[in-house]
């Protein structure tokens, strides 16, 4: 029924993703599930660059829904929440469990420490988590996800792929051409390398979690930026002629 | 209308005559006419496709007022937009008919870019007996000529004629998602994403621009328009919806442009319901006004809720359409079905609301008597001319026979259109590919 089939390498992954969890029929965490949702939702954003013009109103609600990840988990800051077992246990063949995602969050404070205010706001990290996806956090989570030196230059990165997401459709709607051709290559490239580095990773297996999960949203992404890019020479083409 | 009454409806299917469903047959817009006689269709395919209401027959008791097939054309046709590189649908967005005003019928149907004005006559009689052409209507032979005749009006078989009659077209930048016709009969309003243009039906090079949410920088863009309607009576006043959630009245006599609204209308969210997808099902997929003018009705993914005009704190009444999705909001948001827009209808009385939902299911609120039922279009399910069975979801814990758990419905088989006769009980579903038409033979007045 619905999008099934993602399973999760539950032993290894459990060592891991969950750190000092002892178990590996661990729950997914929430800040793991956010992850997904957020990783989910760049997809479904770039996904929209199709032969029909793309949705509007969904591209703007996939959108606000990132910023909302992304302003809760700059909010987080460095806490990392490993969540004890919740009750019940959700079967692991979801790596996107429905329930905790959809919980109000006044049950979730019931479940997870508070954050660690003493550290303060690191913004910076937060998109670094976004755009470095999650073949590298599921790796080595704990230290990888605050990572300093990788966020700098990938904060800059998410935040330009998000607007220029929107500079496109507005670029495509509004028919300016020579606009198509700003800035397209850098985000376009970064976009093709992150996600064929998520679809192909083969040196962790816990890459293998999520590339199962992207390849059930169709297409795969990576050839969604190739049709891009395709699109883009077609477009070239037009210019050229005329 | 509940459950437990026996609530007397019969099926009448037309079902499209093929065995596959191609995509161009899925109709994505129904509309009664103002008289309810007319029934009109659009498609994927472009295609607009007008049912009419045979006349009651004394005679035979089952074959009162069923609808027939009157006139099938192709409205819009696929498009390229060479400039973007990008293909515009020719899918009908929206029909919407004029109020008749002579023996013609006018209707506006639209797709993401374009919207026409159809101009839909009949003709049953045809001249015959001209003096200089012969019945094949070539020039006759003067010669032969002896007498002359006033040619008469013969009966003919009915033919239904369609033409154009305007395009009104390069209006919009954005995909259009509504159209309204005014209850001054002679302007209308588009709806885009992010615009709003009144026209007037008989110009077709210009229209005015009456709101314009796009903002100055698009990376700024946070909220979108999703449906817009005037309304019944006040020629000046009309709403339009957001994907926020949000319902903005606005007086066309304030401003040329009506960016500032007259009346807001939002509901506070819940606090303790809030979750990463409460924006996305908060967005009005759907407005109507009741045929009274007093109240809207909008469709969220979860509920239908009914507005007073007179109070923007809170809607007056909030029904739960499939509350039993709230815990599945993240499966749905995978597989893209929470941006699904549902349609909503008010019954002729403004009594009964009526929306759909998933699995063919569709769903009716008696507001006075607050009871609901669920109903199931589909061919499996009811035979022609049976009477519909109540359907039941099950959630967990006792479960009856028929019911239908959560986790087996079919996500794929939604009813997003749906409309109802504005004076009679009889309704009009469209389920994918098939048209669904539904009467409800015992209580066919209106109460």
């Amino acid at each position: 029924m619905f999008a099934r089939g993602l399973k999760r390498k539950s032993a290894e992954d459990g060592e891991d993703v969950e750190g000092g969890l002892a178990g590996a029929q661990a729950m997914p965490s929430y800040s793991l599930q956010r992850q997904s949702l957020l990783d989910m939702s760049l997809v479904k954003l770039q996904l929209c660059h199709m032969l029909v013009e793309p949705n509007l109103c969904r591209s703007v609600l996939i959108a606000n829904t990132v910023r909302q990840i992304q302003e809760e988990m700059a909010q987080d800051g460095t806490w990392r929440v490993v969540a004890p077992q919740a009750a019940g246990r959700a079967p692991l063949d979801r790596l996107v469990s429905t329930d905790i995602l959809c919980r109000s969050v006044r049950e979730q404070e019931g479940e997870r420490p508070g954050p660690d205010a003493g550290d303060g706001h690191t913004p910076d990290l937060v998109p670094g988590l976004a755009t470095v996806p999650s073949a590298q956090a599921l790796r080595s989570p704990q230290s990888s996800l605050w990572e300093v030196d990788s966020s700098r230059e990938n904060r800059g990165g998410f935040q330009k792929s998000l607007d220029q997401i929107f500079e496109t459709l507005e670029n495509k709607t509004s028919g300016s051409v020579e606009e198509l051709f700003a800035d397209v290559d850098s985000p376009y490239y970064d976009l093709d390398a992150v996600l064929t580095g998520m679809v192909g990773s083969t040196q962790s297996g816990h890459g293998s979690g999520l590339q199962a999960f992207s390849s059930a949203t169709a297409p795969p992404p990576s050839s969604s930026c190739r049709s891009d890019l395709g699109e883009l020479d077609h477009a070239v083409e037009i210019l050229v002629e005329t | 209308m509940g459950e437990d009454t026996d609530t007397r409806k019969i099926n009448h299917s037309f079902l499209r005559d093929h065995s596959y469903v191609t995509e161009a047959d899925i109709i994505s817009t129904v509309e009664f006419n103002h008289t309810g006689e007319l029934l009109a269709t659009g498609d994927k395919g472009g295609r607009v496709v007008i049912f009419q209401r045979e006349p009651e027959s004394k005679n035979a008791a089952h074959s009162q007022g069923e609808y027939d097939v009157y006139s099938t054309f192709q409205s819009h046709e696929p498009e390229f937009d060479y400039l973007k590189s990008l293909e515009i649908e020719e899918k009908i967005n929206k029909i919407k008919w004029l109020p008749q005003q002579n023996a013609a019928h006018s209707l506006l149907s639209t797709n993401d870019k374009t919207i026409k004005l159809w101009k839909i006559t009949e003709r049953d009689k045809r001249p015959e007996g001209y003096n200089l052409k012969d019945e094949e209507g070539k020039l006759k032979d003067l010669s032969t000529v002896t007498s002359l005749q006033v040619p008469v009006l013969k009966p003919m078989d009915l033919m239904v004629e369609v033409s154009p009659r305007r395009v009104f077209a390069n209006g919009h930048t954005y995909h259009i998602n509504s159209i309204s016709v005014n209850s001054d009969c002679e302007t209308y309003m588009s709806a885009d994403d992010l615009r709003i243009n009144l026209w007037h039906l008989a110009i077709t090079d210009r229209s005015f621009n009456i709101v314009d949410i796009k903002p100055a920088n698009m990376e700024d863009l946070t909220e979108v328009i999703t449906a817009s309607e005037f309304h019944p009576h006040h020629c000046n006043l009309f709403v339009y919806s957001s994907s926020k959630g949000s319902l903005r009245l606005c007086d066309m006599r304030a401003a040329a442009l009506c960016d500032k609204h007259s009346k807001l209308f939002e509901e506070p969210e819940d606090p303790s319901n809030r979750s990463f997808f409460s924006e996305i099902i908060s967005s009005v997929s759907d407005v109507k006004f009741s045929h009274s003018g007093r109240y809207m009705l909008t469709r969220d993914y979860l509920t239908v809720k009914v507005w007073d005009l007179n109070m923007e704190a809170r809607p007056i009444e909030t029904y739960q359409v499939h509350d039993y999705l709230r815990s599945k909001l993240c499966s749905l948001y995978e597989n893209d079905c929470i941006f699904d827009k549902f349609e909503c209808a008010w019954n002729g009385s403004d009594s009964v609301i009526m929306t759909g939902a998933y699995n063919n299911f569709f769903r009716m609120f008696d507001r006075n008597t607050k009871r609901d039922v669920t109903l199931e279009a589909s061919r499996e399910s009811s035979k022609p001319r049976a009477v519909l069975k109540p359907r039941r979801v099950c959630v967990g814990g006792k479960r009856r026979r028929d019911d239908i758990s959560v986790d087996s419905l079919d996500f794929t088989k939604k009813i997003l259109h749906t409309a109802w006769h504005p004076a009679e009980n009889i309704i009009a579903i469209a389920a994918t590919n098939n048209l669904y038409i539904f009467q409800d033979k015992v209580n066919s007045e209106m109460h």
